[in-house]
């Protein structure tokens, strides 16, 4: 999401470089650019000039000036400013109130009826709770068929009045709620601009009413300028307690991100991450400045590993891997939980050091993983379990299983055969990794 | 004569450009909010300086930044300004006024005018297929176009080609319902070739004038969905000649730099004729028209003004620029 930022600072960092000191003079060509590749992220104007110009100061401050290496310094100045804008705590969502009542108020398009459901399917997830959806967007033609849509996917009870006024529908939504002991009303609204005082009034009247312990901004990652005019035209009406930030899968470079907590104190809690109903992280600032920084976001990819990954069968794969009797099958299994994480660019671009090796701009198409998760389903489990037994003739079958050629199934056989070798290595200790 | 006095003729009711006054008063209200952002700004800097220097030009800079005119398309047009500043020996920032909207239209029809009209196909049904990412306001764009063409006496298709969002079929079946024209629709989930393919053999048969094809969102990232695109373009060919007479993306106006990349991308996938671009009232800014127009050359043919149904207007870039600057002069 924020490769191009983080390829921009890259190459002014990398100008910095070759400087044994940093000057006013040789710094302010590195500034200037920094300044555009945010400007270029659509970070607010006044939050740029503002981080500009601290970021100056502290560079040609005593420590940089005194220090061997001027450009990891500046590097670290640049991080802990990031982090400054960020702000440096995770701030979780409301779990202990029964019932919580979360209200996700936004923009038309933001994805707050997607964002819904993915925060119940975690909500269900992480925290064991029980949640109801509750379909207040009266204007928007085949809204509430959308939430039913999504609530019936994940199965979690949808309640809906058809175009009833909002008040009265969270009224009886709380009374089905406390009788079927739900814990967690995700209200949707309707989304609105937020210079449009009648349909701001409707929101203002919810809060009055029924205090939502968390009012959620779903805010377009994507979304330009006018950022700080929409966050603080709804903050001022209602006291929001979060944003989430939505499309962060695609490639803008989510300036919002930084002008939001910065120019309004109000924390970002939740980042969307795929049209998938499991997409959605809940926002830590440190990761996100290594992702800035191109630094890679080693956590991240191991929360998501541990949230698909089975333990057991994972330490029994380890020991075959380590034996070294890792077959097809074992790496059939492997694939398919590697789907799961959701796309691979996603999951190399979390990998520290992803740019340098040349990982960061690889395009998978997931039609190339059906192909070899075809060719090894065309396999007999035999075959699977003992690949040295397949030769010509099976060879020749397996292709027309799975409508590839016998060229591609060599070239599978081969690659498995390598990674096995790769991971004898591995486990023996023996395998220096490139970084 | 300069852009500026033309300007100035349209507000002294010298020159027509509006049909009627109806028309005019939305174009006043919908830019309400940008032209408050531009102009006011642009006349609070002329009083603050009374001759034009380095910081003059700085501030000029950001409020074009802030108004999503785009990083690059900025900094283009502050050297061309600084240097025909220089150049006529203009130093009263009321002068440079005039230049700054006399540049900024430059940006716009530079080389050439672009078309803004709709190509309608003369043999057979007009096709215009709808794209854009998630949220954008792409079935709703669809119905007011729809409706508009329906007023002018054409018999409507929509097609639903969006199986993949929840509710995307039942929206646009309520639209159409509305509205009064016909649509084919399909399961959630199935591909969207084939319900288009079944749609056009229809179109042909019971020779419909008009189809307006919507499109699931997607992220123009996204390899596997942007070459689904390819392939619908592929069907439609195929059916009619000349098909897609129109591929339109629709891009919300509160888009920042991200809009520039979207035009790129689909750009590239696809032959985008036109742009819709949608939510205008809603945003300060709007400046995302100039910068497109300037890095990807591709023309704005609607612009949304509002939510009523007929709010979605065709783009005029004499209108817009007067939407933007009226309150200059």
């Amino acid at each position: 999401m924020f490769e191009s930022l983080s390829d921009r600072l890259d190459a002014a960092m990398h100008k910095i470089k070759g400087y044994g000191i940093i000057t006013e003079d040789n710094i302010s060509e590195v500034l200037r650019d920094v300044r555009l590749a945010l400007l270029e992220a659509d970070v607010n104007y006044q939050v740029v000039k503002e981080f500009t110009a601290s970021v100056k100061e502290k560079a040609l401050g005593e420590e940089v000036r005194k220090s061997l290496k001027p450009s990891e310094m500046f590097l670290k100045i640049l991080k802990d400013e990031l982090l400054n804008l960020l702000g440096t705590d995770k701030v979780k969502i409301e779990t202990n109130k029964k019932p919580t009542i979360l209200m996700l108020v936004g923009l038309q398009g933001s994805g707050k009826t997607t964002t819904i459901g993915k925060l119940g399917n975690l909500l269900r997830k992480k925290y064991n709770k029980k949640p109801l959806f509750v379909a207040c967007d009266i204007y928007r033609p085949a809204a509430i068929d959308q939430l039913k849509t999504i609530g019936k996917s994940l199965n979690i009870p949808v309640f809906e009045e058809g175009k009833r006024n909002p008040n009265e529908i969270v009224r009886d939504a709380l009374e089905y709620a406390s009788s079927n002991s739900l814990d967690y009303i995700l209200i949707d609204t309707a989304g609105r601009l937020h210079i449009d005082d009648n349909l701001m009034d409707e929101l203002v009247n919810l809060n009055n009413e029924f205090k939502p312990d968390e009012i959620l901004l779903v805010l377009d990652s994507m979304i330009g300028q006018d950022a700080i005019n929409v966050i603080n035209g709804f903050n001022n009406k209602l006291p929001l307690t979060g944003t989430i930030l939505t499309k962060m899968d695609g490639d803008t470079k989510g300036g919002v991100a930084l002008t939001a907590r910065h120019l309004t104190n109000v924390p970002i809690k939740f980042i969307g991450t795929s049209e998938k109903l499991d997409g959605l992280e809940e926002f830590d600032p440190g990761r996100m400045v290594s992702r800035i920084l191109g630094m890679g976001d080693m956590m991240g990819l191991i929360e998501k590993a541990e949230s698909i990954m089975n333990e057991e069968e994972a330490e029994a794969t380890y020991k075959k891997m380590k034996k070294g009797n890792f077959d097809l099958e074992d790496f059939l299994n492997q694939f398919k939980q590697i789907k799961k994480l959701g796309s691979i660019e996603g999951l190399l671009k979390m990998i520290p050091g992803a740019k340098k090796m040349g990982l960061n701009n690889i395009n998978i198409d997931p039609k190339d993983m059906a192909r070899v998760e075809a060719i090894i389903l065309s396999m007999t489990k035999e075959e699977r379990k003992n690949p040295g037994i397949i030769k010509a003739s099976r060879k020749e079958r397996i292709a027309k299983g799975s409508g590839r050629t016998v060229t591609d199934v060599n070239r599978l056989l081969k690659q498995f055969e390598e990674s096995k070798k790769m991971m004898k290595m591995f486990s023996n200790g023996n395998l220096n990794l490139p970084f | 004569m300069g852009f500026f006095d033309k300007l100035k003729n349209i507000v002294n009711k010298d020159k027509q450009v509006f049909n009627d006054d109806k028309e005019k008063k939305l174009y006043d209200k919908g830019f309400e909010k940008t032209r408050r952002g531009l102009s006011d700004k642009l006349n609070n800097l002329n009083k603050k300086y009374s001759k034009v220097n380095a910081e003059y030009f700085e501030e000029l800079e950001e409020l074009l930044i802030m108004a999503d005119i785009g990083v690059n398309t900025v900094m283009n047009f502050m050297d061309r300004l600084v240097t025909r500043a220089k150049k006529e020996k203009i130093s009263e920032p009321e002068k440079l006024k005039e230049l700054i909207v006399d540049e900024l239209f430059i940006i716009y029809v530079n080389d050439d005018l672009l078309d803004d009209k709709i190509k309608y196909n003369d043999n057979g049904p007009t096709v215009l297929l709808f794209v854009g990412v998630n949220g954008v306001g792409k079935t709703t764009t669809i119905a007011k176009i729809a409706k508009k063409e329906k007023d002018k006496g054409k018999k409507v298709m929509l097609v639903a080609g969006d199986t993949f969002r929840a509710g995307a079929i039942e929206q646009l079946s309520i639209w159409a319902d509305k509205i009064g024209v016909d649509i084919v629709t399909s399961n959630e989930g199935a591909d969207p070739s084939s319900v288009m393919y079944t749609a056009l053999e229809k179109a042909k048969n019971e020779k419909y004038d008009v189809v307006l094809i919507d499109t699931a969102g997607r992220l123009q990232n996204k390899v596997n969905l942007m070459n689904e695109l390819n392939k619908v373009n592929r069907v439609i060919g195929k059916l009619i000649d000349g098909a897609p007479h129109e591929t339109l993306l629709v891009i919300d106006a509160t888009t920042g730099q991200n809009g520039i990349i979207q035009a790129k991308q689909f750009k590239e996938i696809t032959n985008i004729t036109g742009i819709v671009l949608t939510k205008l009232d809603g945003t300060a800014k709007g400046g995302i028209v100039l910068a497109i127009k300037e890095e990807v050359n591709i023309p704005v043919k609607y612009i949304g003004l509002g939510e009523g149904m007929d709010d979605l207007q065709s783009f005029d870039i004499e209108k817009y620029i007067y939407g933007l600057f009226s309150e200059l002069l």
